[in-house]
């Protein structure tokens, strides 16, 4: 049952970004604004900048100019880990997992933020450290659940497909517990069965648990059928902004995917 | 045939006929593989949150115990020097986290692989601007007598040294084992970008490690020191005889280097002992490597160490 958006304010504000790595620049001037509870898509052609943006949002990498407000915090630079704690979590376009660890594993790492008895505690394994190790095992075992991934929860993550590695990483940020997520290309290398999954899991992550949700796709029909928003980078400049519909009619998005047409 | 015999059946026949003699090579060996053992979770611990290997760790032993000596010879008495060695060697973690790994994260394991045989170099000539490249005596008064148990017979320093170095590897694995520490440890070995977004912190994560690496280089270069008497440049090649260790304990297990040290330490006591008449002595300088040779032909994952797995 699809429920009534409840698309709010803005969670996060980027604010004339620019980035550049030596002479290359790669975001100009950018102005982006995602909005609570919302699916924002972005779009555009290979080496548009919509990775770059992504480091930048959860403090890869830091701006020449520009401002970022999250919940109504303003920062310039900010650590990775920092943005984690804040409740950024993101997946990255080569999947990045820790291989040598299980699924569960790897999933709980999601948690070490929310782990929050001292070492010492730990070390006695001993009460309550005891309690809030079996209490975030059960959060991952509910993520596992989720994502339907009983079967592989014990396999070490190097040993999986590529399409249930996505999955297992989607995982990892889902266990942080995000206000935003961050997806990068999560369906990019996958047939039309995995797409469709995954497809199903971003839209109910998005329904049921209200997180808000950014992602980078290529696959056209993918973006205009689950997302709220779509924004369009083209040559690190945003080109576009706006509901799918309109940002398919617009011109200046169609002349940047094809080129400009000739005219005859 | 004598040769035969002295391989396969006269060892063997001279530890069953003297029990307490066997009983007393084994303990040596056992005590002296503590140290190693000490040695190697040094490794172990940078290898697990980095993924490189420290070429620098039998060095830092050696800038340790040099500074340990110069300090005691500057007259900073032995807690005095001890004290300002921790500090030195922590002072050393922070460096070294915000010199050369900071600007390498990301980088290519065998990147930062070099730049640890940077640091090695770089610690070995500011030990030998600061305190000499003379041989220094070290006494730090620890007792040299023997102790009778029945008719074994046990070193009083080694055990000592046995029991300094066992408390600190046993304090040291319990830390990076139980707590979340180490999950956060083997996640930062595995991805280091991946870490940073699930919010675990990669520096503080290096400094404590390269911390907890420095004091038991520390607490090995005074516990070899002592053993030899003096502090030599030589004394880094404890690392070397860490290496054998690694391998059969596996480079990411801290069990695996605890049992590994005492492996190596026992079987090359023994083997120096019982196999010398065969072939002249000796065999306590490469022993290890040949036992690691067989490792590494049979298992080469080591003992503990984490499954080699590859997609194919």
């Amino acid at each position: 049952m699809p429920s009534e958006k409840r698309i709010g304010e803005p969670i996060l504000k980027a604010d004339h970004i620019s980035l550049s790595f030596g002479g290359v620049k790669a975001l100009t001037d950018i102005s982006l604004e995602i909005r609570e509870h919302e699916i924002l898509a972005i779009i555009g052609p290979n080496g548009a900048g919509k990775t770059s943006m992504l480091n930048v949002i959860n403090g890869f990498y830091h701006p020449q100019s520009g401002t970022i407000t999250f919940q109504g915090e303003t920062r310039r630079r900010m650590r990775p880990h920092q943005a984690a704690e804040q409740g950024i979590a993101r997946t990255f376009q080569n999947v990045a997992l820790f291989r040598g660890m299980s699924t569960l594993d790897n999933i709980m790492t999601g948690r070490l933020l929310r782990m929050k008895r001292n070492f010492l505690w730990q070390t006695l394994y001993y009460g309550p450290a005891l309690k809030e190790e079996l209490e975030h095992r059960e959060y991952a075992e509910e993520i596992i659940d989720f994502l339907e991934i009983q079967a592989i929860r014990k396999t070490p993550v190097g040993q999986l497909p590529y399409g249930l590695q996505k999955r297992v990483e989607l995982g990892r940020a889902l266990a942080m517990e995000p206000k935003l997520l961050l997806l990068d290309e999560p369906m990019a290398g996958m047939n039309v069965e995995e797409k469709e999954d995954m497809c199903r899991f971003v839209l109910d992550v998005n329904d049921e648990f209200g997180t808000t949700i950014a992602l980078i796709e290529h696959d056209m029909g993918v973006v205009m059928d689950i997302s709220d928003r779509v924004a369009v980078l083209d040559y690190g400049r945003k080109i576009a902004d706006g509901a799918p519909d309109l940002v398919r009619a617009d011109q200046t998005v169609i002349d940047a995917y094809l080129g400009v047409a000739h005219k005859e | 045939m004598n040769i035969i015999y002295g391989i396969f059946i006269g060892p063997f026949v001279a530890m069953a006929s003297d029990p307490a003699n066997f009983a007393t090579v084994l303990i040596g060996g056992l005590l002296s593989g503590v140290l190693y053992s000490l040695v190697a979770l040094g490794f172990v611990l940078i290898y697990k949150a980095s993924g490189v290997f420290n070429f620098a760790q039998g060095t830092m032993v050696l800038f340790a115990a040099l500074n340990f000596a110069g300090c005691i010879d500057s007259g900073a008495g032995i807690w005095g020097a001890l004290l300002i060695t921790i500090v030195v060697m922590i002072v050393l973690a922070f460096a070294v986290e915000r010199l050369v790994l900071r600007p390498l994260v990301n980088q290519e394991q065998i990147i930062l692989f070099m730049a640890t045989i940077g640091i090695t170099y770089f610690l070995r000539g500011i030990g030998q601007i600061i305190w000499g490249g003379d041989v220094r005596p070290l006494d730090v008064g620890l007792p040299g007598h023997p102790i009778f148990l029945g008719e074994v017979l046990i070193q009083s320093l080694d055990l000592l040294a046995a029991l300094v170095a066992g408390s600190l590897v046993a304090a040291l694995a319990i830390f990076f084992q139980k707590t979340r520490v180490g999950r956060a440890l083997r996640a930062v070995a595995d991805d280091h970008q991946a870490a940073l977004s699930v919010g675990i912190p990669l520096r503080s994560i290096w400094v404590i490690v390269w911390i907890a690496a420095g004091l038991v280089a520390l607490v090995a270069g005074i516990m070899w020191g002592s053993t030899l008497g003096s502090v030599q440049f030589s004394i880094e090649q404890v690392a070397l005889r860490a290496l054998p260790v690694l391998i059969l304990g596996g480079f990411t297990s801290i069990p695996g280097a605890i049992v590994g040290g005492l492996i190596v330490g026992s079987t090359e006591k023994i083997a120096e002992f019982y196999w010398r008449p065969v072939t002249g002595g000796a065999i306590e300088d490469w022993f290890a490597y040949m036992l690691a040779l067989i490792f590494l032909l049979f298992r080469p994952q080591g003992l503990f160490g984490e499954r080699i797995i590859e997609r194919v």
